[in-house]
Parts: C-alpha cells; structure tokens; sequence
C-alpha cells in the first residue's frame, strides 16, 4: 500500500471519480442536507452551507435515521448526489439506500479516512476492485 | 451468503419479480454487513414518508404495488411508521395539494401490497410489541433501539426498502443485532443523576449517543436508580438513536438482557467509559435554547404521544390559552382514545392542535416553515431538536411545562 491509496473492508457501486469533500463529521441525508439545493444544511454540521453535488463525501460515521435509504434513490433521480461516499464507519441504512440507488460506496479503514485525504483532492473510488479503495489520483 | 431452497427460487425470479427483487436487495445487503444466512422474522415496520421517497421513490412502490396480487403481498404482519400529513389537518398546516396526493399514491400502493397502515412510530405502546428474543425488521430508529433494549427483541435499522423486502421475504440477512456477539456493551456510561422529565430523558440520550459515535456502539448505563417508564424509555431511546445512531442500549439492573452488568460486560475487554452528571444534562439543553427569547411555535412529536403524555398536555393547559401555535403528534390508535376521554378537546379549547398519524419533521417540515413562518420552535423531544435545524429551524429544547408556558405567553420562553 502506498500513501495514496486506503483500502476499504467493504464498497459496492461503480468506479467514480471526483474531487474530495472531507470533514470529521457524520452524514445523514434527512438531518445534514437541502436536498432541493445540494448543500449541507444543517448549522452544526462542518460542512454547513457546502455544495456536495459531484462531490466525493469523505465523512467520519453514518448517522441519523432511516430516511436516507430511500433518499440516496430520489437523490439520484433527480441528478442532486454525491459522486460517491466514503466513510469510516457505516450503518445499515447507508448501505441499504446504496444498495437501492446503485450508488457508491466504501467503508471501513485501518486508518481515519477524513485525515488521510486532503480535502478538494481528486480522488478514484472503486469498490469493484479486489479490495475495495480509494485512491488519490 | 448461504441461500436455502426457498431462498434460491425467490432469487431466480420462480415466485415472481417482486420476491426476486427484494430477495437481491437483501442479499446486496447482507454481504456488505457479513450476513452469513437470513433469519426469519415475525413483523416488518416501514418507514416509507413522501418527503423521504420522493416522486421516484412514489413511483417506484407503485411499480412493485402493480404486480399480480399472488406476487406483490407481503408474507408477514407489515406496519407503517407516520405518514407525511394529517389529512384533516393539511389545510391547516398548509400542506400543499401535491404533497397530500403523493401521500394518497403511497397509500393507494402499500394497500395493494397487504401492509397495513397503523402510521406510528409508538407501535411498542399501541400496536403489538415484540417478544424478549423475537426476529423483527423495524424500520425508524426509534422503534428500533425501544424493541432491542427494552423489549429485548432483536433488530437492525430496517430502511423503508429493507423493512418492506422483509415483509416481502418474511425475513432478513442474519448481521448485527440479531447476534449475540453484537449485543455486549461497548462502552459503560455512569450516570450520576437519574432525570425526571422527558427532555431531561432525551438529553442524556443525547449525550450518550454522542459518545457513542455509531451504530456498532453499545452502551451501558450504571447509576440509574429507579425503573424509567414507557415513555422515559421512549425519549431517551430515541434521542441515543437520533445522536449516535444506535441501535441498542442496556441499564444495568433494568432492562432485560442486563440484570447483571456482567450479563453484557465481557471480562478483561478493554472499553470506554463515561460519566454524565446533572451539569451535563443541563447544558445539554441549554446550548439550544442559548439566547433565544421567543419562539414562534411549540411542537410535541417525535415521538409519538402516548395516551398518557396526552393526559399530561391536557392536564397542564387547562384553564390557559395557546397563542401561538401549539401542535401536538399522536398516533391514530392513541387519538380516537383521547378523543373518547375528552383530552383532545380540552387540548383544542386550550388553542392546541392535535395530530393524527404524521410526524413533525416526517411532515415537509421545510415547506411549512415557509409556508406559515415558522422559525423558532420549541420542543421537549431532543430528538426533534437534533433534526430539526437540518430544515431551517432554530429549537429549543426544554420540558413540556415549559413549553406550554411559552404556547400561553406568545411564544416568550421564561429566563
């Protein structure tokens, strides 16, 4: 393993690539978007006021309640949706709503993913490789 | 993951396109978290609001709800958690009319599929509470952590198309809280002050949840010096879950897989531990309500109202008068009984609202922001607060006399 590349313990969706939106935070559709807009909403989050359309989320934890396993999908729909999410720890209903939207995802690190990539960077994620990963192109 | 007979023919497409998808889902699921197999389960719960689904979302349910009925019903009792209005109501809240048709599409497609549209997230109070040990797939967090810690049933955090594939399927990948392993404490929290009110509740819920951090996390809570109630279960359950996205929590000496701290404290694992004390609870509530004098509503919901938190709204706004608007959310098993006793109407005398079936922030909680100029709100659930400034409010958390005070003072909180 190089500097530039972190393994993920689990993904699933397609390869993407993006420029990286990073924060020591958690992420759930319902409690930290405008979903009609594409930002970080609420006024806690460290990402308040943040586009993350096309954007690759490098986020601490899932958080929050179920809603995002449908919201990943009408996200999606409507073209309003991060390139891919990655996430140190994940809960069911991320991956549920993944799974629902065909939307990318890896999880999982033996390190703190949010301090490993830079934030703006540009990075590949894809979880269809032998080992899911991300890495900094 | 290991499929059985029936399993396979639900995947090959042998008992219709409905269980072929939903068994995929499952199974997409199940590998991610590590499911080894399925396990059956006895009820599914689903959360499934037009906010959350959106038109795609609407239209999506209305595809697998057009199916031939053989192939579409659901194999187990399917509940739903509040739906996105109160119908008699919308106008009121100034509900536009494509939010209530979406909301009469999804009702139209969950009937077709044999769900049946108990619209609560209390379904541990009115509906039929799950059994010490009993597989459930239940869908908002809320009902979640209430079935595994307090009922010691066993289930993850069933999203609207899991919780609806499980009743497809009649059951659900076999991760997380349905292993024993999964279910010792990761992290012992001592509670130097046990809370009386239900904020007080949902604050240290708040707290725990946020030392927690995810959903792996399992707290157990010493200290606690007397049994807490439904409803203090209730609050505190769904603010741990709303903060730190668990999904089951034990009071040593209480709840019941815990009798002994032991029961779930493996010997020699190295864990966390945290103290909170009636200091922490207090700031807890007081950094919402920091330099705010007045609000501009005061909202009970989230969740859900029991017949007794109705009793005690009743109780405290007789003889007063809301002015400003004061909205208060039950469910449609406990309202018809509080209609019955004459809690609603004393409520309504008093200039209160009394909802059916919905849930504030389930209930296009933006749209009425603007629609009614709502901005400040004030609220006793903790979990409501931890929303709710995701859709452009500013709450303050604090107890329902409190808040009652507020409704009957033109919105000014007391210093």
């Amino acid at each position: 393993m190089t500097d530039t590349v972190f393994y993920a313990a689990a993904g699933m969706g397609e390869r993407k690539q993006g420029r990286a939106l990073v924060a020591k935070d958690g992420f759930s559709a319902r409690y930290d978007l405008d979903r009609m807009r594409g930002v970080f909403s609420r006024p806690e989050h460290r990402l308040a006021g943040e586009s993350y359309v096309g954007r690759v989320l490098v986020l601490d934890a899932a958080k929050g309640g179920v809603a995002t396993a449908w919201m990943l999908h009408d996200m999606k729909m409507r073209g309003i949706i991060p390139a891919a999410l990655v996430l140190n720890a994940v809960n069911p209903i991320m991956v549920q709503g993944a799974a629902l939207a065909d939307f990318t995802m890896i999880s999982g690190f033996d390190c703190d993913i949010t301090q490993a990539i830079p934030n703006g960077a540009l990075v590949e994620v894809d979880p269809i490789a032998e080992r899911p990963l991300i890495r900094i192109v | 993951m290991r499929l059985n007979d029936e399993e396979e023919a639900m995947r090959a497409g042998k008992l219709g396109p409905g269980l072929q998808w939903a068994i995929e889902h499952q199974i997409r699921v199940g590998r991610y978290l590590g499911a080894a197999d399925f396990v059956p389960v006895a009820q599914a719960h689903i959360m499934a609001d037009t906010e959350s689904l959106g038109e795609a979302g609407v239209e999506w349910l209305e595809r697998l709800a057009g199916l031939p009925p053989a192939e579409r019903l659901v194999r187990i009792p399917t509940i739903t958690d509040p739906r996105g209005t109160d119908f008699a109501a919308a106008q009121r809240l100034k509900h536009e009319p494509w939010m209530l048709d979406l909301e009469r599409r999804v009702i139209a497609a969950f009937e077709a599929l044999g769900v049946l549209m108990t619209n609560t997230c209390i379904n541990y109070q009115t509906i039929m509470p799950p059994v010490r040990g009993q597989h459930v797939a239940y869908g908002d967090t809320g009902v979640v952590i209430y079935a595994n810690s307090v009922c010691g049933a066993r289930s993850n955090f069933e999203g609207g198309p899991s919780a609806l594939s499980a009743g497809l399927t009649g059951r659900t990948p076999r991760y997380g809280y349905h292993l024993d392993a999964q279910r010792r404490a990761t992290l012992v929290v001592d509670v130097a002050w046990t809370p009386h009110e239900l904020n007080d509740w949902g604050a240290l819920g708040g707290i725990v949840g946020r030392f927690a951090g995810d959903y792996w996390q399992v707290p157990v809570l010493t200290g606690i010096d007397r049994v807490p109630g439904s409803d203090e279960m209730k609050h505190f359950g769904a603010a741990l879950a709303s903060y730190g996205s668990v999904a089951l929590f034990h009071i040593a000496g209480i709840t019941p897989e815990a009798q002994r701290l032991e029961d779930v404290v493996v010997a020699g694992q190295t864990r966390r531990t945290h103290r909170v004390a009636k200091d922490d609870i207090v700031a807890f509530q007081r950094a919402y309500a920091h330099a705010m004098e007045k609000v501009d509503l005061v909202v009970f919901s989230a969740p859900q109202l029991s017949l007794v938190e109705m009793q005690l709204v009743a109780d405290m706004i007789d003889g007063r008068e809301a002015t400003i608007p004061l909205l208060i959310v039950t469910s449609p098993q406990v309202k018809p009984d509080a209609d019955r006793m004459g809690l609603t109407a004393r409520i309504e005398a008093a200039g209160g609202t009394v909802l059916s079936g919905m849930c504030f922030y389930q209930s296009y909680a933006r749209e009425m922001a603007e629609a009614n100029g709502w901005r400040r709100l004030a609220t006793n659930s903790a979990k409501l607060a931890n929303i709710i400034g995701g859709y452009g409010y500013a709450p303050a958390l604090m107890s329902m006399q409190a808040c009652i005070a507020a409704a009957c003072a033109g919105g000014r909180i007391a210093q």
